[in-house]
C-alpha cells in the first residue's frame, strides 16, 4: 500500500527521530512511503489563536501538497484532528472544496492507521517497565481514538500498561495556551506527572509529542524519575 | 498602574498553582461527583439520543425565542402572575426594588440562583436596608463568609468541613467544631425562622415553561419550597434563555439537569409554579412575579455561532470536567459564571476587550464539549470567541503570526538554520515563557525534512 506522510511542524523540527521510527514500522509492514518535501505545517497553530487569514494561507498551501486518494499517516491525533474536523468547514465554497472533502477524511493517526486499516495489533516490539498511556485530547475527542494505543500497547512484550483515573484528561499543552497561561499549564503537567508516578509508573506513553515534550520539560527540570516516550519509539524497539 | 483583568488572573492562578491544599480540596471534590455522575448516567439507555433532542429543542426554541417568551408572558399573565421584562441588571433591581417598597419589605429569602449574583441583588437590597438571607445551604455558607459562589452548583465546594464549622462558630456562635449533620441542623433552625418572618421570597428559574406559564425550580433541600409558600410574594428572575416549549419537556430536561448537575436520577424537589395563589386555594402567595433579564444576552443571540451557548441549563457539568478549573478554582475567573461556559459568555455579555482572556485561556481539550447535556460546542465557542478577539490583539501578536505564515509559506525558510541556532533563538524567545518549571526541548541538528532528503 502506497501511504503519504504528514510530519507535524514540530515533530519534524524537534523529534525527527520519531517520524524515522513511524516509517520504519510502516515499511515493515509492507507499505511504500512517500513524503513531500514542501510540506510545512497544517496551520492549527494560528486557527487555536483565532489568526484565521494567517491559517488559511498555510492550510491552503498545505492541502495542496497532498495528491491522488492515498492514505495520509501522522505521527499524532492533534493535527490530524485538526485537519480532518476543521478544514470543509474552512475551505467551504472555496476551490479547495474538492480536494479537501476528497482528501482529509484519508488523514489518519499512526495508531489507528495501524490497526484499522493495515490490521496490525502486534508490531513484535518489547519494553520492560509499567507504563500509564495518556490520552492526547486530539487523538481522544477528535479522531475518537481510545482503543488503538492500548492494542498496540498491550502487545508489547514485557510491558505492564496501567489505567489511571486521569488518563482521560488534559496535560496542559494546548499550544500557545502553554505559554500564554504558564502557571495553569503548569499546574495541569505537574499533576499529570505526579499522578503517574504515584501509579508506580516508569513511562508515560502517548499518541502525540506536543502533550510529551511539555510533560518531559517538567521532568527533566525536576529530575523526576519518569520518562516520556512516544508510541512509534515504543513500537519500533 | 492599574492590573489588567488578565493580569489578576495570571497572578492568581499562579498562586493557585502553589496552593497545595487548595488542589487536595478540588480534587476531591471533583472526584465525588464524577462516581456520583457515572452512576447516574445509566439511567439513560441512549445519553447520545436523549442529548440530541435536548439540543434539537433547545435549538428550535432559541431560534424561535421571541415567540416562546411572548407566549410565556400571555400563559402566566392570565394565571394572575405579571411578567417583568428587565433589558438591564439595573432595571432587573428597580423592579424588584420597586416591589420591595410596594411591601415594604424588612426580611427576604432567597433559594439559590445565579442570575441574582449575575446583576448583584444581595448588596443592592442590603443597600436599601432590607435584610436578605441565602437559604441553600451552600449559598448561606458562601454568604456568612463573604464570598460569591465558586461553583454553579456547589457553591461552597472548596471549603472543607472543618472550614464550614469555623465560620459557623466565628460568625453565627455555634459551638466549635460540629460535624456536617449538626453544621446542618444548625443552619436549618436559623433559617426556618427566616421563613416565617420573610415578606418576600426570591427565587431563580430552571425553566421556563411557556405553554402552561409556569416556572420550573429544582433544588435538593426543600428551601426553594419554603422561600415560595411563606413570603406573601414571590419573585422569580431568570435570563431569557431559561425557556422550554412545553411542560412536558421537563420529562427530558429534568433527569438531564439532575445527572449533568449532581448525578441524581431526579432531583429531590422539582417544583412548578404557575402563577400566585387563586380564589378558593389554601396557600401560595399572594403575588408573584417573574423578571425576565436580557442582560447581554441578546447579543449572544445575534450571533449565529455564539447563540448556541443560550442552550446553556447550568448545570455545570462542564466545569467538573475541566482541567483549567481543576487548577485554578471558581474564583479565580473573577465572574459570575466560572468554568468553560462562562468563558464563552462572559466576553459576549461583559466585554470582549476586558475578558476576552478568558476564551484564551483554555487548552481547548474539548472535555466540555463531550460532557455537555444539551450538545453545546464549548471549545468551539472558545475558538470563535477567540477570532472575535483578534482585532483587539496587540500589534506584536498581530506581526508574529504574520511572520509565522510567511515562514510556514516556504519550506527553505524553514530550512534556513541549524538546530544549534534554532535553540538559541527559541531560548531568546520562549524561556521567560515556557516558565521556571519546565526545561525547553530541543532543536535536533537537522529537521526530518533535511535528513529525509539526505537519505532517499
Amino acid at each position: 500500500m502506497h501511504v503519504e506522510l504528514f510530519i507535524p511542524c514540530f515533530v519534524d523540527q524537534l523529534f525527527p527521530q520519531t517520524a524515522f521510527n513511524m516509517v520504519q514500522i510502516l515499511e515493515r509492514a509492507g507499505c511504500e512511503v512517500s513524503y513531500n518535501t514542501q510540506q510545512t505545517c497544517c496551520g492549527q497553530p494560528a486557527y487555536n489563536a483565532g489568526f484565521m487569514e494567517e491559517c488559511a494561507v498555510v492550510a491552503g498551501k498545505f492541502i495542496k501538497e497532498f495528491s491522488g486518494e492515498n492514505y495520509v499517516v501522522v505521527p499524532g491525533g492533534s493535527c490530524t484532528g485538526f485537519v480532518r474536523n476543521y478544514y470543509s468547514k474552512m475551505f467551504e465554497g472555496t476551490d479547495l472544496e474538492k480536494q479537501v472533502t476528497m482528501k482529509t477524511p484519508l488523514f489518519y493517526e499512526f495508531t489507528s492507521f495501524l490497526t484499522e486499516i493495515l490490521g496490525i495489533e502486534d508490531t513484535g516490539a518489547t519494553l520492560v517497565g509499567k507504563a500509564v498511556y495518556h490520552d492526547a485530547c486530539g487523538a481522544l475527542r477528535e479522531c475518537g481514538i481510545k482503543a488503538a494505543p492500548r492494542i498496540l500497547l498491550n502487545k508489547v512484550r514485557g510491558l505492564e500498561l496501567i489505567e489511571t483515573e486521569d488518563a482521560e484528561r488534559c496535560c496542559g499543552f494546548g499550544g500557545t495556551f502553554s505559554v500564554k497561561y504558564e502557571p495553569v499549564s503548569m499546574a495541569m503537567g505537574e499533576q499529570k506527572v505526579l499522578n503517574a508516578i504515584k501509579a508506580g509508573a516508569q513511562y508515560i506513553i502517548s499518541t502525540d509529542l506536543s502533550c510529551l515534550m511539555h510533560l518531559d520539560g517538567y521532568i527533566r527540570h525536576h529530575q523526576l524519575l519518569i520518562q516520556t516516550l512516544h508510541i512509534a519509539d515504543v513500537l519500533v524497539s | 498602574m492599574l492590573k489588567t483583568r488578565k493580569q489578576i488572573f495570571i497572578e492568581q492562578s499562579r498562586e493557585k498553582f502553589s496552593d497545595v491544599e487548595h488542589r487536595r480540596k478540588i480534587n476531591h471534590s471533583l472526584l465525588q461527583s464524577d462516581i456520583a455522575f457515572r452512576k447516574g448516567i445509566p439511567q439513560f439507555s441512549d445519553l447520545q439520543l436523549a442529548k440530541k433532542t435536548a439540543n434539537h429543542i433547545k435549538r428550535t426554541t432559541i431560534e424561535n425565542l421571541d415567540t416562546y417568551l411572548l407566549q410565556f408572558e400571555k400563559q402566566f399573565t392570565q394565571n394572575g402572575g405579571k411578567v417583568i421584562w428587565a433589558a438591564t441588571a439595573n432595571e432587573a433591581l428597580d423592579a424588584v426594588g420597586r416591589i420591595c417598597k410596594e411591601v415594604n419589605a424588612r426580611l427576604v429569602v432567597k433559594s439559590k440562583s445565579m442570575v441574582t449574583e449575575e446583576i448583584h441583588l444581595n448588596p443592592f437590597l442590603s443597600s436599601k436596608g432590607i435584610e436578605v438571607v441565602e437559604t441553600d445551604l451552600g449559598e448561606y455558607i458562601q454568604q456568612l463568609a463573604g464570598e460569591p459562589p465558586y461553583h454553579l452548583v456547589a457553591p461552597s465546594m472548596h471549603k472543607s468541613k472543618e472550614e464550614v464549622a469555623d465560620l459557623f462558630h466565628e460568625k453565627l456562635g455555634a459551638p466549635e467544631g460540629l460535624a456536617p449533620e449538626a453544621l446542618t441542623q444548625f443552619a436549618r433552625k436559623i433559617l426556618r425562622e427566616k421563613y416565617v418572618q420573610a415578606d418576600i421570597g426570591i427565587t431563580g428559574v430552571n425553566f421556563l415553561l411557556a405553554d402552561i406559564g409556569g416556572v420550573a425550580l429544582t433544588e435538593n433541600e426543600g428551601n426553594g419550597r419554603l422561600s415560595t409558600s411563606f413570603p406573601k410574594v414571590h419573585i422569580a428572575v431568570t435570563g431569557i434563555e431559561k425557556i422550554l416549549p412545553s411542560v412536558r419537556d421537563l420529562a427530558l430536561f429534568w433527569p438531564l439537569l439532575a445527572t449533568h448537575g449532581s448525578g441524581q436520577q431526579i432531583t429531590v424537589y422539582n417544583s412548578i409554579f404557575t402563577g400566585p395563589r387563586k380564589a378558593g386555594e389554601k396557600d401560595g402567595p399572594e403575588r408573584m412575579y417573574v423578571i425576565l433579564l436580557d442582560n447581554g444576552r441578546t447579543r449572544l443571540l445575534a450571533d449565529p455561532k455564539a447563540r448556541e451557548s443560550l442552550y446553556c441549563i447550568r448545570c455545570g457539568a462542564c466545569l467538573n470536567v475541566c482541567p483549567v478549573f481543576r487548577n485554578i478554582g471558581g474564583h479565580t475567573y473573577n465572574s459570575t459564571y466560572g468554568g468553560p461556559v462562562g468563558s464563552v459568555i462572559t466576553p459576549h455579555i461583559k466585554g470582549m476587550k476586558e475578558y476576552g482572556h478568558l476564551s484564551q485561556a483554555s487548552s481547548l481539550c474539548g472535555a466540555c464539549t463531550e460532557v455537555c447535556p444539551v450538545g453545546i460546542p464549548l471549545h468551539q465557542l472558545l475558538l470563535h470567541n477567540r477570532q472575535l478577539a483578534v482585532k483587539h490583539a496587540a500589534r506584536t501578536e498581530k506581526f508574529a503570526w504574520k511572520l509565522w505564515a510567511m515562514a510556514c509559506s516556504h519550506r527553505r525558510v524553514l530550512n534556513l538554520a541549524g538546530g544549534h541556532t534554532k535553540n538559541r533563538v527559541a531560548t531568546l524567545l520562549f524561556a521567560n515563557a515556557w516558565g521556571k518549571n519546565r526545561k525547553l526541548p530541543g532543536f535536533a541538528p537537522e529537521s526530518f525534512n533535511q535528513l529525509w532528503k539526505k537519505q532517499r
